[in-house]
């Protein structure tokens, strides 16, 4: 099976959004602009996830849902204060082909059911926020790992199968946004117990760091930020229309994330490839001959 | 492909599924496309999707309910081009065994089961089946796949899937394309007359899939295809 690269875009308000441990968010420019360049240079699917919706109990995301999928033929996840199936519904009709859920599920598991059987299995995708505790194991959190919910993330995680959740969209908390990798504990142990993919997130920095929670940490597919963004601004965004919504300093200021080295999709698939890690490269060659 | 005229296709909205990815990849491939559950609108369109995300009794229970069953069969009797993806590619067969026994459509020759899980050697592959997959070419398809939706595409040509379950067609001269997972092999887009069906998702695999939807376009105008 081919292993999947998935840029993960979080937005906040009309703008594409980064921050570390979820928090101290940077604007970093205009989210259709990065999905269509992502699209283009061989991501297998795209995730959109809306990081201040759980908080304010808003949903914004449906007109950059709808721009986005005209332009963009890839999967894509949306996610981030979807609470009710109607509000499924409504970001479905936008043009999201599968959902992700984190605090609605957890205050209500019957919800994850509800929606497999409403919109089919493979619709839903269940976002796990995870981190560390000082006793080694792993808590869920909700409102982008602000708030502790009691329940261990590998029991949640089979719990999540068992109600009908398609795959698990597994983020670590402590090392979002840091660049020092992924939680390989963390993925191994919550890929291991589950038969449904596990999508790794958070932590990506250098291109090793993705064969590593591959080959390491089990996972079925990867999610990535800050690297793609990153690259991505440095060599090929050069105008500055931003929403003055949200921080913009960075971005005028130039500074680089610390740990972070960019890297393009095509450059990690032929990092993949070379040790033996199958992913799909875009056909897009043999459709142009 | 000639501009004056958009060819109208009907998506059969029958309450599951990804209709508008399906819509946009309609309007991106110049094809004027409409969501509906209407017969009327259904029956005077010049090809017809079948869709579908989900569960295969429920749809059943939904095309039941919508009194679709007799358009969905005149249609698959008549010329006009029928083409279900995913879910609309299983209900198109005779039963499905996901989740207790189920009767389909019947159009196709076959039923639906479920992916096996078990790779061999205590090793396991994942259930469902995400990500991007190989068309390869049937050795029943006609070389190569000229005169189908998928002329103009490579053999090993890289495709959406998301599903549990496969079709398992009865005649093996309906399948174009078989797709190779884990410990099995699955046929993953057949044609048998004017009905196409495909297992993966052509609206959300990129430019290649995007190839399926012009096709369909293509031979709506009259253009290149028998």
């Amino acid at each position: 099976m081919n292993y999947r690269l998935i840029p993960r875009l979080d937005i906040k308000g009309p703008n594409l959004v980064k921050g570390i441990h979820l928090e101290g968010l940077r604007v970093l420019g205009k989210p259709r602009r990065f999905a269509k360049f992502y699209y283009e240079n061989g991501a297998d699917e795209l995730v959109y996830m809306d990081v201040v919706a759980s908080l304010y109990g808003r949903n914004n995301l449906a007109r950059i849902v709808e721009e986005t999928s005209r332009e963009i033929f890839i999967p894509l996840t949306v996610g981030g204060g979807l609470r009710t199936i109607e509000d499924i519904r409504a970001i479905l009709q936008a043009g999201a082909d599968k959902v992700s859920l984190n605090t609605a599920a957890i205050g209500r598991p019957e919800l994850i059911t509800e929606a497999s059987r409403r919109f089919g299995s493979s619709t839903i995708v269940i976002s796990i926020e995870a981190k560390k505790q000082p006793d080694g194991t792993y808590e869920a959190y909700t409102d982008n790992g602000r708030v502790r919910t009691g329940v261990n993330a590998c029991d949640w995680a089979v719990r999540v199968e068992a109600l009908g959740a398609g795959e698990i969209l597994l983020t670590s908390i402590d090392n979002e946004g840091t660049g020092r990798g992924f939680d390989l504990g963390l993925t191994r142990a919550v890929a291991e117990s589950v038969s449904i993919p596990v999508i790794a997130c958070g932590g990506a920095g250098q291109v090793r760091h993705v064969s590593e929670v591959i080959d390491e940490g089990k996972a079925d597919a990867v999610s990535m930020a800050s690297c793609l963004h990153y690259q991505y601004i440095r060599h090929y965004y050069s105008d500055d229309d931003y929403s003055t919504e949200g921080n913009v300093a960075f971005l005028r200021s130039g500074k680089a994330f610390t740990k972070v080295q960019g890297a393009d999709i095509a450059g990690i698939k032929d990092h993949l490839g070379s040790l033996g890690i199958p992913c799909c490269k875009p056909d897009w060659a043999a459709l142009h001959a | 492909m000639p501009e004056l005229h958009r060819p109208r296709v009907a998506i059969v909205d029958y309450g599951v599924g990804n209709l508008f990815s399906v819509r946009q990849a309609c309007e991106s491939s110049g094809l004027e496309a409409s969501i509906t559950h209407s017969r009327t609108a259904i029956l005077s369109a010049e090809a017809v999707i079948l869709p579908g995300v989900g569960a295969f009794g429920d749809a059943m229970e939904q095309l039941r309910r919508l009194n679709l069953i007799g358009v969905l069969e005149e249609i698959g009797a008549s010329d006009k081009p029928l083409l279900g993806v995913c879910l609309g590619m299983q209900v198109l067969m005779e039963n499905s065994e996901e989740f207790g026994a189920h009767r389909g459509l019947g159009l196709l020759k076959g039923s639906v089961v479920r992916l096996r899980g078990e790779a061999g050697e205590g090793r396991r592959i994942k259930v469902p089946h995400v990500g991007w997959n190989r068309l390869e070419k049937s050795p029943a398809a006609r070389d190569p796949w000229e005169g189908t939706l998928l002329q103009g595409l490579p053999d090993g040509v890289h495709m959406y899937f998301v599903h549990s379950y496969y079709a398992k067609p009865l005649d093996g001269s309906v399948v174009l394309a078989t797709t190779p997972y884990g410990p099995q092999r699955f046929a993953s887009v057949l044609q048998y007359r004017n009905i196409f069906a495909c297992q993966c998702h052509p609206e959300r695999s990129g430019p290649a899939g995007l190839t399926v939807y012009r096709n369909l376009a293509l031979r709506l105008c009259g253009g290149t295809h028998p």
